[in-house]
């Protein structure tokens, strides 16, 4: 299960932070799919399992399940370049609707 | 042992004898030998460390900060356009507090396209965080890469080793090489206290509201006040293993000296040929060779310019619209305190002209004649 707020730390004094921001875990609750506006759909009848789109992808946020690629849309943001670089066609940009 | 090599294989021996882990750099002009040298040795097992060949200077800096946040010791080398392509890596190693050390070999920014030497590429990145060294000799430049991860690592502050083009990086010397079991017992491996590894997930850098981004501002001035301190020290150290003195700033017959001509890289040496040839005809000549520029030694510059009647300062850069930048320095080091000198400013040797003794006879005859220092900025060796 995923957190829904994230444990925000506040520190009081330059003394008590440390010398960078280094977060923990913050990745877990803070969803960047919810950027996205267009969306990636496989058609898994014309996939050739290449995995070249999970290769591209800058996120990562396609996996490889059982040999098939399956997009992460809790943080896929939807740039398209698996559907650009994908050899089949088998990736289509479709809009999202609320 | 002893090794004639040029200024650009100094920062490559530097860096081996460092044990950097990970080089990353772009290969092309404006870049030089630094890194063909390095990936060689990485290639025939010289060196244990990762090269990384990367598409532009941007993504070199980006390197080695993805090898320092892992914990790696990162190095690289670079020159004007690839620093500037750097710039805002830069701040990113700074700010994120990545004790990358890099060697930059001073190049005039075009256009018109340059490979000569200047100091503009390196000035303008002088608000960024990093420390700078100016050196001027080659053995000054693989002692001050070692020193420099020392100092480095231990304020998490990346640093710039610089040296001007040709008349450092191409220029063959004599160079003591020293052991590497020695410089290991100098300079033990980084570890950082948190870095980035699978077991223990992080993000860095993340975004930094109003509330801490100030305090981390503080917290980078406040450790950089504490490297003046640590570059004596650790140059003390430095002399006692290997006989040679790495400090914030070079004085050449500066204890009794009437007047001082303040350089910074290799004019430093053209300069003091000329302070004893000034010397030999009855006037008390120093030179006073700034060596770290950030931090800026105020304190040490304050020392022996306090004791001085006229300060001439030569820099091989311009401020386009101020002056030259030592110049503001040092003039700002000595504002408001009793019994400082006049400090003169004179701009020279832009895109590689050379400085030669020459040049510095002619900022004395102009500063000796004068008895207050105005704010015009006085040319040397241009053709008005």
């Amino acid at each position: 299960m995923r957190e829904k707020k994230a444990k925000k730390i506040v520190f009081n004094s330059a003394e008590e932070m440390p010398l960078m921001i280094a977060s923990v875990g913050s990745q877990t609750h803070n969803l960047t799919g919810a950027w996205r506006n267009i969306r990636p759909e496989i058609d898994r009848t014309k996939c050739l399992k290449c995995g070249i789109c999970w290769k591209f992808c800058p996120e990562p946020s396609i996996d490889i399940v059982d040999e098939w690629p399956v997009v992460d849309y809790d943080y896929c943001k939807g740039c398209g370049i698996c559907a650009e670089e994908c050899p089949a066609k088998c990736i289509v940009m479709v809009e999202e609707r609320k | 042992m002893k090794k004639v090599m040029m200024g650009n294989h100094a920062l490559s021996y530097g860096a081996m004898l460092s044990r950097s882990q990970v080089i990353a750099a772009y290969p092309i002009t404006p870049q030089t030998q630094v890194v063909e040298l390095l990936s060689e040795m990485c290639a025939d097992g010289t060196l244990d460390a990762k090269f990384i060949k990367v598409e532009s200077e941007h993504s070199a800096m980006a390197s080695c900060i993805g090898a320092s946040v892992a914990g790696a010791r990162a190095f690289t080398a670079t020159s004007s356009q690839g620093l500037a392509l750097m710039h805002e890596m830069l701040h990113w190693a700074a700010g994120g507090r990545h004790p990358i050390v890099m060697g930059n070999i001073n190049r005039s920014m075009a256009p018109g396209w340059s490979i000569w030497a200047d100091q503009n590429d390196s000035l303008s990145e002088r608000d960024t965080g990093w420390m700078q060294y100016y050196c001027s000799s080659n053995q000054e430049v693989l002692d001050t890469v070692i020193q420099a991860f020392k100092v480095s690592e231990a304020l998490m502050i990346p640093a710039m080793i610089l040296l001007d083009a040709f008349a450092l990086s191409h220029t063959y010397e004599v160079v003591d090489v020293p052991d590497q079991a020695e410089v290991d017992k100098y300079l033990p491996p980084f570890k950082p206290e948190i870095r980035l590894t699978p077991s223990d997930p992080r993000a860095f850098g993340g975004l930094t509201g109003s509330e801490h981004y100030f305090e981390l501002r503080y917290k980078l001035q406040k450790d950089m006040e504490k490297a003046p301190a640590l570059i004596e020290e650790t140059g003390r150290e430095f002399e006692k293993m290997f006989g040679r003195n790495l400090g914030l700033v070079d004085a050449y017959r500066c204890d009794d000296a009437d007047f001082v001509f303040v350089t910074s890289g290799t004019a430093g040496f053209t300069a003091r040929v000329a302070v004893d040839e000034f010397r030999k005809s009855g006037v008390k000549a120093g030179n006073l060779r700034i060596k770290v520029f950030r931090p800026f030694p105020f304190a040490k510059v304050r020392e022996v310019l306090k004791k001085v009647k006229k300060a001439a300062v030569v820099d091989r850069n311009c401020s386009y619209g101020a002056h030259g930048i030592f110049y503001q320095e040092v003039k700002s080091a000595l504002y408001g305190k009793a019994g400082m000198p006049p400090v003169f400013g004179y701009i020279t040797g832009l895109g590689g002209r050379d400085i030669t003794v020459d040049s510095f006879k002619e900022v004395a005859a102009h500063a000796l004649a004068k008895d207050e220092a105005d704010e015009e900025i006085v040319w040397i060796g241009v053709r008005k």
